[in-house]
């Protein structure tokens, strides 16, 4: 309190001429303590800038409220110092563009939009960074195959010193393993040394990279920027780093359960990574007359993997040509579903397929039967027709990958030990646009732990992985989040003399942000945090806020509303809309011109997660009639960008509904709603078709009050 | 600690990758330009109607993307400008940029007063062309940055001058001219992503001859809310609302006449188009003829979807012919179902040409392989991102400029 806010308010871009700019301005003089307030025909242009930084410095101002445009656009413009709070009030997009020019309505909306805008900078301050002390740039890499090796060269090449710790007694993994590699760039005709060879010298030769071999990581404690891990290899070993690439790997998938192809059945059915082994083993071996491959050996396949694992149809190429190479006079047979050798890799199967010796069809196994040493395929759905049976002296299983698992991490989190996953067990972000979103922050997973992939994707993952890993060392040394909320200052601030110990906050952080004490306290680590507000919303004592979003700023915005009485016969419904998508849909719903209900209030949210019950119960005790929470998509294919904000919403709400019941209310005063930032039409057709449900309904009873 | 002064990394082309690998720089902490040569950021992406799997919209990892780009001091964005030529080495360029003329100034206040009074109209580009916008125009309602545009090929300038006259602001200047301006970097990611291959060169398909066969691009703008049939989906002949869909795989692709390689996004593409217009026409038929169904890794699962929905069927065959129906410029796709044998005539619609992904036109002469994609490398300080450099879908892409943001700040340290 006690603030020196200017108000400026803008006429332009036909504001001016669809509300009394001179009544706004009395409604706010009047009845808020305000130092100066001024019109504009034209705030963003040079004068108006320099009207308002005159004013802060002359009188100065340490808040300015600008009544204007959407805060989405002109954002360079309102730029002002970092030590003033500049609040905008979106007079053109969201009342003028989409509300009758001149009506009474039309000017009420504006009038609470400014003095929410008011209220809500009475009641926030300007952040204050959380700095740790001692932030660590190194970064440990979990994992030595060639993601882990490929992310520690290049992070060590960035400038940073990187700790590799490998399982196994020598690094390189499944690659290797390998005895050639697919070509991935021009000449595709000839298979090449496994790249992970030299990678490997190139690793232990760098005195960046600080290597633990046969090593486990017993525990990992602490936040980005000082994680505390603690490395068993033979002896105990701690670290200290700033943040975590997983590149733990895969896993073949388990033949044994193949019996239906004669894996284990018969001794010369083998799997793609067995026939690799045995290649590299004895490569100058004399091979069998005749071997048939079987792609998707327990891929796409609902009773195993339903999945493709990407890499086997390439694998299956190579090694067939491995054959061909060695074994002039050995035929190699392929049975396909689809030949899946996207983008380029098309050259290299173009390649293969010059090969008189090479027989490929599409077809499904329906036997496999060994007679005499031999087995005997039979396979229907052929491209030839008629049901075939091949002869072959072995057959070759193309088994897919599951991801090795992020368990070992061993973080000693309140939400568990690793990584969350999606379907199938990866530990992939499920954002199209944004693939190293990670759900525990500062831990990256990069390679065939995310997402099947071969050699080369698997090497451009780690540098992905990698540059995250060291954008969040510098982004904790600034006191910033990371995405999606990358740059923000604040941070969740715990008043925890009140704290009941309910373990909400702890349960409901998409993030794991919060530990707790054995009593259930939270244990807050600032830089896990993601600044969504979950956590706020979550509380039931209200305890948890942030320097500019907090229970009281939100209820200040709620409070400042005028109500009319139910004798006007204006309901008031309350929107809730997440900032990213619903509120940018009410901008572009402004631009097109769609008129919705002048009746509703809308206050954007970081997410609808974050709403906290006491502002609906603010709200319906203020006397509105109704309340509107409108977020993104929750489900399987979830657009929420905290992960399940929209989910704990709906599921408050179905709470707060029968407790509505409890005291006469209908449950209906109370919806949640999900659109896409491209629903422009639709949300303008749920708000309309809600202020119609809530005017069915009638007055909240507890307006008279 | 002091932060020795580095020059920033320049990164040419403003679609998905080019601003990712900006972001991403600039919030490791290093200052970078992003240029763009049409007048707003989002390239290929924000003319999309939906990515696949989860037909989620593109503009809402935009809205974030553009997010970071307003807040973070450290970016600096020119759109309208291309590349003219680099000189010196690594951490040392000196590059020359080319801003065509700014005729609607920064101060534009995309109040669309100017529309309202401007006389002359446009094809627009963004709907590529099937629907018009006034020579001064709002490239689409997320335009970012948020403000107008001309288009000097239609508009008659100061013989004119109703904009001007209108605009409050004096947001608008038709005298302006082009800038050639220097800028030094430390290093530059090319990022100048692709365009979709010429479907007019495939003679079987009559691209250019019938106007119900549309390429799959074209169809991200029918089935597009925003798009010319606003929420209809409408084919161009007579924009009535089609009911037979064909989709054509492989519309050039992995043909050693037209373009040799898989642009490995065109499969999942039709998949999601197919979906799409379920949605919003229960009752369509969709045909897709395939080489082989190209979905990897865990988009299977959309597969599966597709493959449950009994009004889309996966015929795997490559389609030999089209004819135009003289009177309802229906069109009659002939093609060997090669699982039976049998053949098939069939008659649609609408055809979607499923066209691949060829590297846009470079402005330099760059080091390019076979295909025509740039090389990673070009010089030590100078690398080629995503679909540039190959062709492949928005998630990998993401990922590609992300590891190219890597590779910048190794060189700008």
């Amino acid at each position: 309190m006690g603030k020196r806010t200017g108000v400026y308010i803008c006429s332009g871009c036909e504001i001016g001429k669809s509300i009394n700019i001179e009544k706004l301005s009395q409604t706010v003089t009047g009845e808020q303590n305000i130092t100066v307030c001024k019109n504009h025909s034209s705030l963003c242009s040079v004068e108006g800038y320099e009207l308002i930084s005159r004013d802060i410095e002359k009188e100065k101002l340490d808040s300015v409220v600008i009544a204007a445009c959407s805060p989405r656009v002109k954002t360079g413009i309102f730029d002002f110092p970092e030590n003033i709070i500049c609040e905008r009030v979106n007079l053109r997009e969201q009342v003028v563009w989409c509300y009758e020019q001149g009506e009474e309505d039309t000017q009420m909306a504006a009038e609470d939009y400014l003095r929410m805008g008011i209220a809500r900078v009475k009641n926030i301050l300007i952040s204050q960074p959380y700095i740790a002390d001692d932030i660590s740039s190194d970064i440990l890499v979990v994992g030595g195959g060639i993601t882990g090796i490929t992310a520690s060269i290049e992070g060590a090449k960035a400038g940073y010193t990187v700790h590799l710790i490998e399982k196994e007694k020598k690094l390189g993994g499944w690659s290797g393993k390998l005895y050639k590699q697919i070509p991935y760039k021009e000449p595709y005709n000839k298979l090449i040394e496994p790249v992970v060879k030299e990678k490997i010298r190139n690793v232990e030769d760098n005195p960046d990279i600080k290597i633990y071999k046969s090593a486990t990581v017993s525990k990992i404690t602490g936040q980005p920027g000082k994680f505390e891990i603690i490395i068993q290899n033979g002896q105990e070993q701690k670290i200290t780093v700033g943040s975590i690439v997983a590149s733990m790997g895969w896993k073949p998938y388990d033949a044994n359960a193949l019996t239906h192809l004669g894996y284990g059945k018969y001794k010369n059915v083998l799997t793609n990574v067995e026939f690799e082994e045995l290649i590299k083993e004895y490569p100058e071996k004399q091979l069998a007359k005749s071997i048939l491959f079987i792609q998707c050996a327990g891929s796409r396949d609902k009773d195993h993997l339903p999945y493709c694992s990407s890499f086997c149809c390439g694998t299956t190429l190579k090694q067939a040509k491995y054959i061909r190479d060695l074994s002039p006079e050995t035929s190699v047979f392929i049975i396909y579903k689809d030949i899946r050798t996207p983008g380029l890799y098309e050259e290299f199967y173009k390649e293969v397929q010059k090969d008189d010796y090479l027989f490929m069809t599409k077809g499904e196994i329906n036997e496999i039967k060994e007679k005499d040493n031999k087995l005997q395929i039979s396979i229907k759905n052929t491209l030839l027709g008629d049901d075939i049976e091949i002869t072959a002296d072995m057959v070759v299983l193309a088994t897919g990958m599951t991801p090795a698992g992020t368990e070992d991490l061993n973080l000693a989190y309140r939400l568990g030990k690793g990584l969350p996953e999606l379907k199938y067990n990866f530990s992939d972000s499920h954002f199209i646009c944004f693939p190293y979103e990670t759900r525990r922050t500062g831990i990256y997973a990069a390679g065939s732990l995310r997402a099947p992939m071969d050699i080369p994707s698997s090497m451009e993952d780690a540098k992905g992985a990698m540059l995250k890993a060291i954008q969040c060392i510098e982004a904790t040394k600034r006191g910033e989040a990371v995405h999606p909320r990358s740059g923000d200052k604040t941070y969740p601030s715990l008043y925890l003399e009140r704290c009941t110990d309910c373990k909400r906050c702890t349960e409901e952080c998409p993030f794991g942000a919060y530990d707790e004490t054995e009593k259930g306290t939270p244990l807050p680590n600032p830089t896990r945090c993601r600044r969504c507000g979950i956590c706020l919303g979550s509380c039931p004592e209200r305890i948890i806020s942030f320097s500019d979003f907090s229970i009281n700023s939100v209820s200040a915005m709620i409070k400042s509303i005028n109500v009319p009485d139910e004798f006007e016969e204006k309901p008031r419904i309350l929107v809730f809309v997440c900032e990213n998508d619903a509120y940018p849909a009410l901008d572009m719903a402004g631009r097109k011109g769609l008129k919705y209900s002048p009746y509703v209030r809308i206050i954007p949210v970081r997410c609808i997660g974050s709403i906290n019950n006491v502002w609906i119960s603010d709200a319906l005790s203020k006397g509105f009639d109704g309340i509107l929470q409108i977020g993104c998509k929750p489900g399987d294919d979830y657009q929420c960008h905290f992960i399940h904000g929209s989910e704990l919403t709906e599921t408050r709400s179905e709470n707060l509904q029968e407790t509505l019941e409890t005291m006469m209310l209908e449950p209906e005063r109370i919806k949640t709603e999900f659109v896409e930032i491209t629903d422009y039409y639709k949300i303008t057709e749920i708000i309309n078709e809600y202020v119609e449900a809530i005017e069915e309904i009638g007055p909240n009873p507890f307006k008279e009050i | 600690m002091s932060i020795p002064h580095k020059k920033p990394t320049l990164i040419v082309g403003g679609g998905i990758s080019g601003i990712t690998t900006a972001v991403e720089i600039a919030e490791v902490g290093k200052e970078v330009i992003l240029i763009e040569q049409k007048p707003y950021l989002g390239g290929n992406v924000i003319k999309m109607n939906n990515y696949f799997p989860k037909l989620c919209p593109p503009a809402c990892g935009l809205e974030i993307n553009f997010r970071r780009i307003r807040q973070n001091p450290r970016i600096k964005y020119y759109t309208s400008t291309t590349l003219l030529e680099i000189s010196g080495e690594k951490n040392n360029f000196s590059v020359k940029l080319r801003s065509a003329p700014q005729y609607v100034k920064d101060n534009c206040t995309a109040c669309g007063k100017c529309v309202e009074v401007c006389p002359e109209e446009r094809p627009d580009e963004f709907n590529y062309n099937f629907s018009k916008t006034k020579a001064i125009y709002f490239p689409h309602e997320m335009a970012f940055p948020a403000k107008f545009s001309i288009d000097d090929r239609y508009c008659k300038k100061e013989s004119c001058n109703k904009c001007v006259e209108v605009c409050e602001y004096n947001a608008i200047d038709l005298s302006a001219k082009e800038e050639v301006f220097f800028l030094e970097v430390g290093s530059v990611v090319f990022a100048t992503g692709w365009k979709n291959y010429d479907a007019g060169l495939i003679e079987n398909l009559h691209y250019s001859d019938f106007k119900n066969v549309v390429t799959n691009v074209e169809f991200e703008r029918l089935i597009a809310s925003n798009g010319p049939g606003k929420d209809k989906l409408i084919r161009p002949s007579d924009n009535t609302e089609p009911e037979e869909i064909v989709f054509v795989q492989c519309a050039g692709s992995r043909d050693e006449n037209y373009l040799p390689y898989c642009s490995a996004v065109c499969c999942p593409a039709s998949l999601k188009h197919a979906l799409s217009i379920q949605e919003k026409y229960p009752d369509s038929k969709i045909k897709i003829f395939y080489i082989d169904l190209r979905v990897s890794g865990r988009n299977e699962d959309f597969l599966a979807k597709v493959e449950e929905n009994k009004n889309i069927e996966l015929i795997k065959g490559k389609v030999a012919k089209i004819e135009e129906v003289g009177e309802t410029k229906n069109l009659i796709v002939e093609a060997e179902d090669v699982l039976s044998g049998k053949k098939i005539k069939h008659e649609a619609d609408l055809v979607v040409l499923a066209t691949g992904i060829v590297p846009s036109d470079a402005t330099l002469n760059l080091n390019k392989d076979q295909n025509g994609f740039l090389t990673e490398i070009q010089k030590e300080g100078i690398h080629a991102v995503s679909c540039c450099k190959k062709p492949m879908d928005v998630s990998s892409s993401v990922k590609d400029a992300t590891a190219a943001a890597l590779k910048a700040i190794q060189l700008t340290g």
